[in-house]
């Protein structure tokens, strides 16, 4: 029961979205994501959830802090645009990533219990970004899928376009 | 940020007044992480609330935290982030909360973690930081929340902390699962 478990490593090239269809055995997983880079300028890396069918019922918050590379504009707020209210859509993780060869976000999230047939599922994220126009954003999303069916599984992808990116499953406390 | 974990013990709650972890904190690691699933209150609106021991005991611990939150309702008429200056504290031995109003219906829950910085430390304060989700009580016309909560900060002390108690500001922890790693 002790230690993050590495369960599965994806390596996405020009991939339409990553699924991890596993999701029993452990109480908290962690999702790592590394390198995270979209074909298509300015889209946000999403993450959307399954009881069976892709579309699950969330409500979420999301806020960020940004800092540009001139200098020109930094702050903290909540991201109006990016949270979820009793909403079947993806939950993006992430603001606008850039498509540059050097631009890309990391970061993870955590997911609670998935498994659980009373709760709904608790997951909370942490992501850093490049934007495309030359900004560090730093992401902050939470919220739950409001089911007491379990989520099965995950799906990762961009809001428009395909990807490159490495994305690592742990488990920690197996059940 | 993390090295390996290795799990020293955990507690599941039921119909329980608290959860304590008096024994495993000590300087064989300088972290400690506590991961909680599906803490659910007896009462409805309980707050999640966090304490650490000197010498076994609970309650005489000075703290001096920061609390902030992201929040949205289900109708997505009432969102934000902001510091929550009633429930930071300074300077006081009372309870840190971790999360706050948490449902007591059927299927609401908070989880998260908390990590625990050298407790053993005879010359310098005890840092600690928790991340909470929790599904926040229904709230009059406004429904239900989810919230997104950071408690953080110091005991004021160079005594060792060796002990970690979970509490709900009123009634019982209803269900849950806690676990105490240390992180080498």
């Amino acid at each position: 029961m002790s230690d993050w478990k590495l369960l599965n490593t994806s390596t996405a090239s020009g991939a339409s979205s990553v699924e991890f269809t596993d999701l029993t055995g452990y109480k908290i997983f962690k999702f790592v994501f590394i390198d995270v880079n979209p074909a298509t300028d300015s889209t946000n890396f999403q993450m959307e959830g399954s009881t069976g069918s892709f579309g699950v019922t969330k409500t979420t918050t999301a806020f960020s802090a940004y800092h540009y590379e001139s200098d020109s504009g930094a702050a903290l707020g909540y991201e109006a645009g990016h949270d979820l209210a009793q909403s079947t859509s993806p939950q993006p993780l992430s603001g606008s990533v850039g498509n540059g060869a050097d631009e890309c976000a990391a970061g993870e999230l955590h997911l609670f219990n998935p498994s659980s047939t009373t709760y709904v599922k608790n997951f909370y994220s942490k992501l850093n970004l490049y934007g495309s126009d030359n900004h560090t954003g730093n992401w902050f999303i939470a919220g739950y899928f409001n089911t007491t069916s379990a989520v099965s599984a995950v799906r990762f992808s961009m809001s428009s376009g395909n990807m490159d990116a490495v994305i690592k499953q742990y488990g920690l406390v197996a059940s | 940020m993390s090295g390996k974990l290795t799990l020293i013990s955990s507690a599941t709650a039921s119909g329980s007044a608290s959860v304590s972890f008096t024994s495993g904190i000590d300087s064989t690691y300088d972290e400690y992480q506590l991961w909680f699933v599906d803490m659910h209150p007896a009462t409805n609106g309980a707050n999640l609330t966090v304490d650490f021991s000197i010498s076994g005991t609970f309650g005489s611990t000075t703290k001096t935290t920061t609390f902030f939150m992201a929040y949205q309702n289900e109708p997505g008429t009432d969102a934000g982030v902001t510091y929550v200056s009633s429930r930071d504290l300074a300077q006081s031995t009372s309870a840190q909360e971790i999360a706050f109003n948490i449902g007591n219906v059927a299927d609401q829950c908070a989880s998260g973690g908390l990590s625990l910085f050298s407790p053993s430390s005879t010359s310098k304060v005890k840092h600690f930081y928790s991340r909470v989700q929790g599904y926040h009580k229904q709230e009059g016309a406004n429904g239900e929340y989810t919230e997104d909560v950071y408690a953080a900060g110091y005991c004021n002390t160079t005594s060792a902390i060796d002990g970690v108690k979970f509490v709900f500001s009123s009634g019982n922890i209803d269900t849950g699962n806690i676990y105490l790693y240390g992180v080498s």
